[in-house]
This record gives C-alpha cells, structure tokens and sequence, in this order.
C-alpha cells in the first residue's frame, strides 16, 4: 500500500474520505459539481436571497404590528380608521398592476418594444395611483389627528404600510430607470436579467400587500 | 441651514476628548496629505479604493476592523484604568464621558472590528477556497465595504463633532429615546449601525450566492473546505438576522425623529419589543462572528497536525445544527423580563443544546490533533489557546443560561467576562491565527513567528489576567458599566483586571512589532511555493500573492481536500499534472460605484445625524444618482489576454518543479 492509497483509507468514515474511494472517477454529489452556474442563474438567485431578506424585514414589522394592534391609548381602533371602499380599491390597483408586470414580461420574452413599454408604463401608472391612494389615506389620519404619534397602534401601522409604500415609491423609481435603459439600450442580456429581478421584486410587492391586507384590514378590524 | 449643527458641537470644554480626537484627526489628514503630496493617490485609486477583486476588498476589511479593534482596545484600557483608579473617587473620566467610552467599546468592537475582520477573511478566502475568481457580485462587494467604512468612519466623527451614544452598545430604550437622551450620540450610532448594516446584508446575499452556485466543477457541497460551510452559515444568519437589526433600529428612528410609539414609555409603546427584536438579531450575531472562527480553527488544525480534519460531516452538521438553534435562544439576554417559568425554561434548554453542538466541534479539533505530527507555529498556539479558553467561557455561558443562576448574575461583571471570554477567545484568537495563517498568500512572505510567540502569550496569559478577577467581581456582587465604586471587596479583583490589560497591551504592542519586523525581514520570510504550511484546500495551489484571476484554469475537484491529493500524487508519480491549454480570461472591471455610495451614504447619515434635511435630501439624489450611472455602463468585464494568463501560471508551475525536485532528494535521504 504506498502512502497515497494509506491516507485514502477510511473504511469507517471517521475522518474525511478522499473523494469517496478515490478511484479517481467522480462522485461528487449534491447540486453544483458542474462548476459556476450562468451570469443569469447568479443574478436570479442573488436577487430571490435579497428578497427573501427583504421578507424578514417585512415580518418584524408584522409582528410588531400584531404586538401593538391592541395598544391604542384610548385613540381610535383600526375598525373606525380604515376605510374598505380604498383599501378594495389599493388591493385592485396593485395586483393589476402586477398583471400588467407580467405582460411586459411577456411582451419582453417576445422581444416587443412597444408592448413591453406599454406594460411597464401601465404597471407604473397602477402603482402610482396605488400610492396616491396611500397617500391619501396617510393625509386624512394625520389631518384627523390619528397621525403615527397618536398610539403605538397608529405607529405600528404607518410604519408597516408606510414600508410597503417605501417599497412601492423605490420600486416605481427603479421602473423608471429600467423603461430608461430598455429604451435606449434595448434588450441587453444585463438588462433582461434586470427585468426579471424587477418582475421579481414587483411580484413579492404584491403577495406583501395581500398579507397587509389580511393582517391589518381584515383581521385588524376584528373587534 | 445647518440644522442643529453649531460650534459648541465640539466639545471644548473637555481635554480628553478635545485633545485625543484632534490628533487622530490630524493624523488621519497628514496620511491623506501624505498619500497626496507623494503622488500615491492614483495607484491606491485604481488599485484599491476602486477595486473590485475580492482578495483587495478582503484586505482593505481586515486593515479597517484591525485599525477599530485598536480604538475599541484603547477604549478598554480607559474603562479598566478608571475602575482601577475609581474606587471611592471620582477617576479621570466624569461619568458622561465613561458611558460613552463604553458604548463606543462595544459598537466598535462588535461592528467596526469583530465584523469586518470576519468578512474580510471571508472575502479573501472563500473565493480562493471553492476553486473560483471572484464572488458573485464583485462591485456590490466594494459598495458592501465602502458602505461598512462609512459606518465606522461616522462612528469616529463623533469623537470631534458632537457626542456619541451613552447608553451602552445596544440602545435600549425608553434610555434611547429622545426624553432620555436628546442628544446627537444615539442618532451617531442608529446611523452609523444602519448604514454598515446595509453593507453587511449585501454581503450576505453577495456570499450566499457565491457559496451556493460558484464553485470549481466537480467542489459538490461536502467537498467544500469546512471554512466555506462556516461563511454559508454566517452568511445565511446575516440574511436572516440583519433585516431584524434593521427594523428595530428603524423603528427606534422612528421614535426619535418623527415622534412614533414603539418604544416609548407612554401612548401604548412597549419597549420590551426592542429588547426582543434587537436580540433576535445580537444571538445570532454572537454566531456569526463565531462560526467563521470555527471554520479558521479547523483549517489550522488540520493543516498543523497534518490530517484530514476528523469528522468531517459531523463538524458540518454541528454548525448547521448552531446557524438554526441560534435563533431559538434570544431571550436568554433577558430571563429577568419576567416571561414566566414556563418561557425562561425552554430557551434555558434550547441554550443548554446548542453547546452541544459546539462540544462535538471541540471533540472533532482535539481528535484532529490525536495522533498528528503537530507543529507548534503561531496560528496553532491560538487554536490550542481557543479551545482551552472556549470551553471555559462556553461552561460559565452554561451557568448563566439557567434562569435561577441568571437572576443573581445579571448584567454583572461575570457576564461583562463570560462574554468577552468568548468573544475574545473565539474570535480574536480566531482572527489572529487566521492572519498568521493567510498573510503569505496575502502579500507573498511569512509574518515573523517569534513576534507572533510573543504576542500569542502576552494575549493568551492577559486575557485570563483580565477576566478571571472580573468573573470573580461579578460573583461578588459587581455590576457592569460603574463609573466609580466604593466596595473594599472589589477593589483588588479591578487592580488585578487592569493588570491584565497591561498584559494585553504588551501583546497588542508585540503583534504590531510582529507586522513591522515582518515587512523589514520580508525577503527571508519569502514564500515562493504559494504553500508556505503544506496546505491542503485550493487557495495553496495558486502563487502568493494570487494573480487577479486566482486560478489560471478552474480546478477539477475529484474529492475532498483537492489540493491535498493532487500534491500527494505529484509527490508519488514525481511530476506534475500535464500543462493545460490557457484561454483568456474575462474580469469584472473596477468601478468607483462602491466609493461613491460610501460618501453618499457618510453625508446623509451626518446630515440626518445633524438634521440638516437638505443634505440629507443631496445624499439620497446622489446615491441615485451613482446607482443610475453604474446601471449605465456597458461593459463591465475586461480581458486578460491567454498570454499573460500562461506567463503567470507557467512562472508558478517553474516554482513547483522545483520544490518537487527538492522534495524528491528529501525523500531519498529520509
């Protein structure tokens, strides 16, 4: 037995292996083994990890709204603020406005300027109006003396809606950029890789907003 | 125009601050002047500052938490010399400087020293390890660093301008809040801590791609080196841990600055939810410095005993066993919130179980060593150090998890030493053996190990001198963060800790005699082979330092310890692989994207430190500014022509032959 085969000896596992028998074919298992993955992949995936980070942030404000829901200090509950007419109206804004995302995602996998354009502009329009609804909402609470400084239960609901909107207004900057570049540079392998990541983004916008919805219109009416 | 910012800002009524910050501050303009005037500047700009390579970002991370870990170190040498002096007396320092000088301690030494070592090593290492030329987002890494050098350089304006945080490393409210502290120093720290934070998210998600879908053909997950499962799950609880701090910080903000109710004591704030939010990320903080430290362990272990790490698998288990326990434990910083029996006893047992994990690591090292050819050199006098030093402080962690026991030991100094026992004795030592280890691949020589002997005991033998009178302290009924104090009992426990420090200031002055000694004798300690400790992962197969592209063609891992075994077969078949074909070689171009969004993002947290809205709003339009610039560019990779490519690698492989023919006569006569 020379010294390569004695150190590869390992019968029990007890210490690492030298590639499982070491006959020199390869066993390497598990995902990866073909060496780095395409520009595309990496791009993709970094972007999901992101949002996936972007979630846990959303979920401390979740959770914090859940801890305060009930700690109004004698101000007004969620169930005499909230409006359902807007809030119906902000929920058919923006999943259409994520319907119009994925047309221009389409339009973008047929290699169409103008309906690309044309979705990404809707999906803007949508989102804006989204957030001129917000707005409004913010504006009629803070006129009515129901601002975040009223209870713990306003702060911790103007901070987590007031986050979303955060997400909405960077996103819709983002948009803006992203109708830029297709514009003038076309449909770059960068930038297709971009327009999947802001689909990506947009989309999770959405599903944030439907527990938003559950959480602090549904439930957070509930007496 | 300038909001709250006025002259009085810097404080010249009191000497010590005055005085100190004025010379670091003229120090930090003579080098800028100095770098200037000697027409460095275009070299560190295109060669540095603008530098996408990993191995530069690493550098430039480690050289930034080795300068704060001085400052965090100079500011625990006043903290022990005013208890030392402050027994019925008043010390040198009045108390609103102390708190501060506290506070600073540990945000510097947790954010601005402790993480950006831990990922500088990680930058400079894992690349190198999995076999691969870069991470998956090279300029996102440089905005990661320049986003951290923001923080901690927002951190040390406050030593001139204004004031920095009172309220100890961790701002709990309602103490945060603006009733309480309505000055500028918790705003320093939100800000600072904020924006670093941001980079170290990025640098999460940045290495979290990389680990998982960038390796050599062939590196499938269990033949990654144990340091690359370490940084995954490092880097997995910064993805999940960060957004908390971030939050809860925000939130914190929000209060201060708009007038919310989260924390405050009144209109229905709750602040025991700060205190839960921040530790849900500080727990798993404590293990993200901590498991690359382990991943470091185990490297030196194996590579000085010369045997494959034992239990390989089980070391991997272990720390995915502690990345997600880690989360399961938070509320041991506070059994006294008074959560109940019922709640203090589950997350007193999920503290228990986690040690296990760490017991089987330990196992695993000690086994390493059994039976190996040990060589005593400076990286393994700290591995040995650690786990003697570790399963100390991990035993009093064990104490202070059951509740019982934690409410008589409570914020006292036996906690202030449980937690620097290890703190210190994992991640310092950890950081310490890591840059004896990796600085000849860094810079292409070895550091000095008489110097490096030196500093190891002075550190090892001042850390047990500092801390083993604190534990007793505590038990004697001292608490954390006194200015001054009057009970006899305490007072030669205090001396003895300040004797300590003295110790570990002897070793802080050895190792910077070390680096010195080192760069002077620098053509003696030249390591031509690239594998100065017989190595046995990738990084030892290129040259030291590495070219830009690391490897010249991708390595073909056909197990585990890849290096390792190719060596051991040109050993054994006396030649060495075939020469491969050279194709050129595409590399991410540099880009001042990260430099710039590191100014950006300095100016906005001093202007929303100051409340100066308008800079503030300048800030943001910049960042967006450089964000659409950088969106812009077209080309963002350049080529190394083949040439170059088969120039560097043959120069590599002429070095190879002939250790190999060196070690074949070595082998005759042996």
């Amino acid at each position: 037995m020379s010294t390569f085969e004695a150190l590869q000896y390992d019968p029990y596992k007890l210490g690492r292996g030298y590639g499982e028998g070491g006959d020199g074919r390869d066993y390497a298992t598990g995902h990866g083994e073909r060496g780095p993955a395409s520009a595309r992949v990496i791009v993709g995936y970094g972007f999901w990890i992101f949002l996936l980070s972007d979630i846990v942030l959303f979920s401390c404000f979740f959770a914090t709204f859940a801890v305060l829901r009930t700690a109004t200090a004698g101000g007004p509950s969620g169930a005499e603020l909230f409006e359902p007419w807007r809030v119906a109206a902000q929920t058919a804004f923006l999943l259409l406005s994520s319907f119009a995302c994925g047309m221009a995602a389409m339009a973008t996998r047929a290699r169409s300027h103008l309906w690309t354009q044309a979705g990404l502009f809707v999906t803007g329009l949508l989102g804006l109006g989204f957030l001129l609804l917000e707005a409004q909402e913010f504006a009629t609470m803070i006129v009515g003396g129901n601002g975040p400084d009223r209870s713990a239960f306003l702060s911790s609901f103007f901070a987590l809606v007031g986050l979303h909107g955060l997400h909405v207004t960077v996103g819709l900057l983002w948009l803006g950029t992203m109708m830029a570049q297709v514009y003038f540079k076309g449909f770059q392998t960068k930038i297709l890789g971009r327009m999947l990541c802001f689909n990506l983004f947009w989309h999770t916008l959405d599903i944030i907003w439907v527990a938003i919805f559950t959480v602090v219109y549904l439930i957070g009416v509930a007496p | 125009m300038l909001g709250k910012l006025t002259w009085n800002a810097i404080p010249w009524d009191q000497p010590i601050p005055l005085v100190s910050a004025s010379v670091v501050f003229l120090i930090f303009i003579g080098v800028i002047v100095w770098i200037i005037v000697k027409g460095h500047f275009p070299y560190l700009w295109r060669e540095w500052i603008t530098s996408v390579d990993h191995k530069r970002i690493g550098v430039m991370y480690l050289l930034l938490g080795l300068v704060m870990l001085l400052r965090g170190f100079i500011d625990a040498i006043m903290m022990r010399s005013q208890q030392a002096l402050a027994f019925q007396a008043e010390g040198y320092l009045p108390p609103e400087h102390y708190n501060q000088i506290f506070s600073a301690h540990g945000t510097l030494m947790i954010f601005f020293a402790g993480m950006p070592i831990v990922i500088g090593l990680m930058n400079f290492v894992v690349p190198l390890q999995l076999g691969v030329r870069d991470v998956a987002f090279p300029t996102l890494n440089s905005t990661s660093f320049w986003l951290s050098a923001s923080g901690a350089f927002l951190v040390n304006i406050s030593l001139l301008i204004g004031e920095f945080a009172r309220v100890g490393w961790l701002p709990y409210p309602p103490l945060a809040e603006t009733t309480y502290s309505p000055g500028v120093g918790v705003d320093y720290y939100l800000w600072a801590v904020q924006i670093s934070g941001v980079g170290t998210l990025m640098t999460g998600v940045n290495f979290v791609t990389t680990i998982l879908k960038i390796r050599a053909p062939g590196m499938s997950y269990f033949r990654m080196p144990i340091f690359c499962w370490t940084a995954l799950a490092s880097n997995l609880l910064i993805i999940a841990a960060f957004p908390v701090l971030t939050a809860a910080l925000a939130m914190l903000q929000l209060d201060r600055y708009l007038g919310f109710h989260f924390f405050t004591n009144e209109a229905g704030g709750n602040m025991m939810m700060f205190i839960n939010l921040i530790w849900a990320w500080g727990h798993p903080e404590v293990y993200i410095l901590v498991l690359p430290a382990f991943g470091i362990f185990s490297e030196v272990f194996s590579t000085f005993s010369r045997k494959p790490l034992f239990g390989y698998r089980s070391m991997v288990i272990a720390t995915l066993f502690i990345c997600i326990v880690s989360f399961c434990v938070w509320l041991h910083h506070f059994f006294t919130m008074g959560a109940g029996g019922n709640v203090n006893a589950v997350f007193g047992i999920a503290t228990s179980v986690i040690a296990v994990g760490t017991g089987v690591k330990i196992y695993n090292w000690v086994f390493t060593m059994y039976g190996g050819r040990i060589q005593f050199s400076t990286p393994m006098l700290w591995s040995i150090g650690f786990i003697v030093t570790f399963v100390i402080g991990g035993m009093t962690g064990v104490l202070l998890a059951v509740p019982p026991a934690d409410f008589q030991l409570h914020n006292s100094m036996f906690l202030v030493a449980h937690f620097h026992n290890v703190i210190i004795g994992a991640v310092l030592f950890g950081a310490l053996a890591a840059l004896t280890y990796w600085f000849p691949k860094a810079f292409g020589f070895r550091l000095d190990e008489y110097w490096g002997k030196w500093a190891f005991w002075f550190g090892f033998l001042g850390f047990y001198a500092t801390f083993v009178p604190l534990y007793v302290a505590g038990l004697l009924g001292m608490t954390r963060r006194l200015q001054h104090y009057d009970i006899a009992m305490w007072r030669p426990w205090v001396l003895a800790a300040a004797f300590g420090v003295v110790l570990l200031f002897c070793g802080a002055v050895a190792q910077v005699i070390q680096l010195v000694v080192s760069i002077r004798r620098r053509h003696e300690l030249r390591d031509e082979t690239g594998d100065p400790w017989d190595g046995r992962s990738l990084e030892w197969s290129t040259a030291s330092p590495p070219p830009a592209f690391n490897f010249a063609v991708l390595p073909n891992v056909q197990g585990e310890e890849p290096y390792w075994t190719i060596k051991r077969r040109s050993i054994e078949t006396q030649q060495m692989s075939a020469e491969p074909e050279y194709k050129p070689i595409h590399m991410p171009k540099n880009s001042p994207t990260g430099f710039f969004m590191g100014f950006f993002a300095t100016m906005g947290g001093f202007a929303m430190v100051w409340h100066i809205w308008w800079l503030a709003g300048v800030a943001a339009a910049g960042i967006y500014a450089v964000f659409v610039w950088f969106a812009w560019r077209d080309v963002d990779e350049y080529e190394i022509p083949a040439e170059e490519v088969a120039a560097a690698d043959r120069a590599r492989r002429r070095v190879r032959q002939e250790w190999l023919d060196a070690n074949a006569k070595a082998e005759e006569f042996a």
